[in-house]
């Protein structure tokens, strides 16, 4: 029971926004201590685990490139690019976004989209001036919205398109899992299993898309 | 053959350059913190293997140290200015999309080339290596044709990570706060305490726990990797797999997307999360968990359905 410790201080330490590094540190340390393990051990099982994982830091190294481009006005022309469409509204702009990323995700082909990569640069600037398109006197909380569901729709994209590719992380996760306890599954049947899910995640998500679109018309007229 | 190290050494280099940049930047008041926090962040890419477990840990107490105290920051303003901006998008524009169409152009293509063809790159990591490499030939065509000051991308790669700050390594941290957990058995305690919550008997009450803890324990842990094993042992194998006989491949399948359901709620998650929030600029960090979790829940009452209705 002790161990749970650690959950406490690191819900605790979000909520009061400490800084989060430091949350993360002290309870990694209190959890290690309930378990038994002295400082040292704690903090050689910290920096394996770091050094382990750094693939997950790599992804800056895109930030040199997408630098310059935006210094040399990529986002002023993703949103020109967007001003030119006249079909392109907010709504179906971010669903053929989810529509593509889930699309990618369920080939494996994760990687080839993202926040840096993608949302920044180019959906983003892009869904902003779809919406300013219908709206010219969007507020910054709109603007704020509109940025946030750029990101949101990338992650729901990625979640909820990758488990049907058979050699994901999560599919091979399950087998081992799974074959623990004697049960031998083939990833096809793990893969066919995360379709509905994906048909309800871009159902349920382009319908909030759209009712974002209408809301971002609608606060507009009335101010 | 080309591995991850590559990467490793590319990213390496990339940060200790926005080091060395950082530390001459006199407008911005905490550069020294700056350049120390991405300077160890490329001795930990370029030399992480060397260091030995424990001085990984203490490299990890350094950076802790200085985001701890406060003292990262970021230089005021540094944007170029936006007319100059919209009247270079119309002179470049369509090229300024073609070069960022080529990171995920090669990401693709590398992808299958190292998978197609053996012995080129290490097929296990083919997308990262790949995406490396498009970064590198979307920067040399950029550079050829745009002719900036040589320093200007780095400039302005600094400045962006700069305005994401210490939040670019906090997935890093809760990946390692993960092991950490798992040293420990935090999940099997947590697993246990799930499991004494069910009503005795109810097929749905069972199914329930087991979607609902997959999702909570996927935004404590901020993983549904690390809940999927735990949840699995709790509730799913002796209950809804052995008592109630259902198909362990829809409680596996749909119980990973009920977690995922729950990444979409939490900052644990943070390269999801927070990260995108920082580097979007929003002014409350958690606004994207705010857009995404009108998503989530009904989602997450979808799959538990779908595991009812499907698996037994």
């Amino acid at each position: 029971m002790l161990v749970l410790i650690g959950i406490l201080i690191i819900i605790a330490g979000f909520m009061l926004r400490f800084n989060p590094l430091l949350v993360i540190m002290v309870s990694a340390l209190a959890t290690g201590l309930a378990a038994g393990l002295d400082v040292a051990a704690i903090v050689a099982a910290f920096g394996k685990a770091f050094n382990d994982t750094r693939y997950v830091s790599i992804i800056w190294i895109v930030l040199p490139v997408i630098g310059l481009l935006e210094a040399y006005g990529l986002q002023q022309h993703a949103r020109t690019l967007i001003g030119r469409m006249k079909g392109a509204t907010l709504g179906r702009l971010l669903t053929g976004y989810l529509l593509l990323r889930q699309a990618l995700s369920a080939v494996g082909l994760t990687s080839v989209a993202g926040h840096p990569q993608t949302v920044r640069p180019l959906v983003a600037p892009m869904a902003e001036a779809a919406a300013e398109a219908k709206n010219e006197a969007l507020s910054d909380d709109q603007r704020e919205e509109v940025k946030a569901f750029s990101a949101a729709t990338d992650n729901i994209g990625l979640f909820f398109g990758e488990d049907i590719f058979l050699a994901i992380g999560s599919i091979l996760l399950m087998k081992g899992v799974l074959e623990g306890y004697g049960y031998q599954i083939e990833p096809l049947h793990f893969s066919l299993w995360a379709i509905p899910t994906a048909i309800a995640a871009f159902v349920i998500h382009a319908f909030r898309l759209r009712r974002l679109e209408q809301r971002m018309k609608k606060q507009g007229a009335s101010a | 053959m080309i591995t991850l190290d590559f990467v490793y050494v590319l990213a390496g280099l990339t940060f200790a350059l926005f080091a060395l940049l950082g530390l001459y930047d006199r407008s911005n008041p905490k550069r020294f913190g700056n350049a120390a926090f991405w300077g160890l962040l490329a001795v930990s890419m370029l030399l992480g293997d060397t260091l030995g477990d424990f001085g990984n840990g203490l490299l990890v107490l350094a950076l802790v140290a200085i985001a701890g105290t406060g003292q990262i920051g970021r230089a005021p303003g540094g944007d170029v200015p936006a007319d100059l901006q919209a009247e270079r998008a119309a002179k470049h524009g369509p090229f300024l999309l073609l070069v960022a169409l080529i990171i995920p152009a090669v990401a693709l293509a590398g992808t299958f080339l190292f998978k197609w063809v053996p012995g080129l790159a290490d097929p296990k990591q083919a997308t990262l290596i790949s995406l490396a490499i498009g970064v590198l030939i979307a920067l040399a065509v950029g550079m050829a044709r745009l002719k900036p000051p040589p320093l200007l991308p780095l400039q302005q790669g600094r400045r962006l990570l700069d305005a994401v700050g210490w939040a670019a390594i906090l997935p890093q941290m809760l990946a390692s706060l993960g092991a950490v957990f798992a040293l420990a058995g935090v999940g099997e305690v947590v697993g246990d305490l799930i499991g004494t919550t069910i009503p005795e008997g109810s097929l749905f009450g069972a199914t329930l726990a087991f979607g609902l803890g997959m999702a909570l324990f996927t935004m404590v842990m901020g993983n549904a990797f690390a809940a999927f094993p735990v949840m699995l042992a709790a509730v799913g194998m002796p209950l809804l797999i052995k008592q109630y006989d259902g198909d362990p491949a829809v409680v596996a399948a749909i119980g990973m997307l009920a977690g995922f359901c729950g990444t979409l709620m939490t900052p644990m998650a943070a390269n999801f999360n927070l990260v995108p929030a920082a580097l979007l600029e929003l002014k409350n960090p958690y606004g994207v968990i705010r857009a995404q979790v009108g998503t989530a829940l009904p989602l997450l009452a979808v799959n538990i359905l779908f595991i009812y209705l499907f698996a037994f």
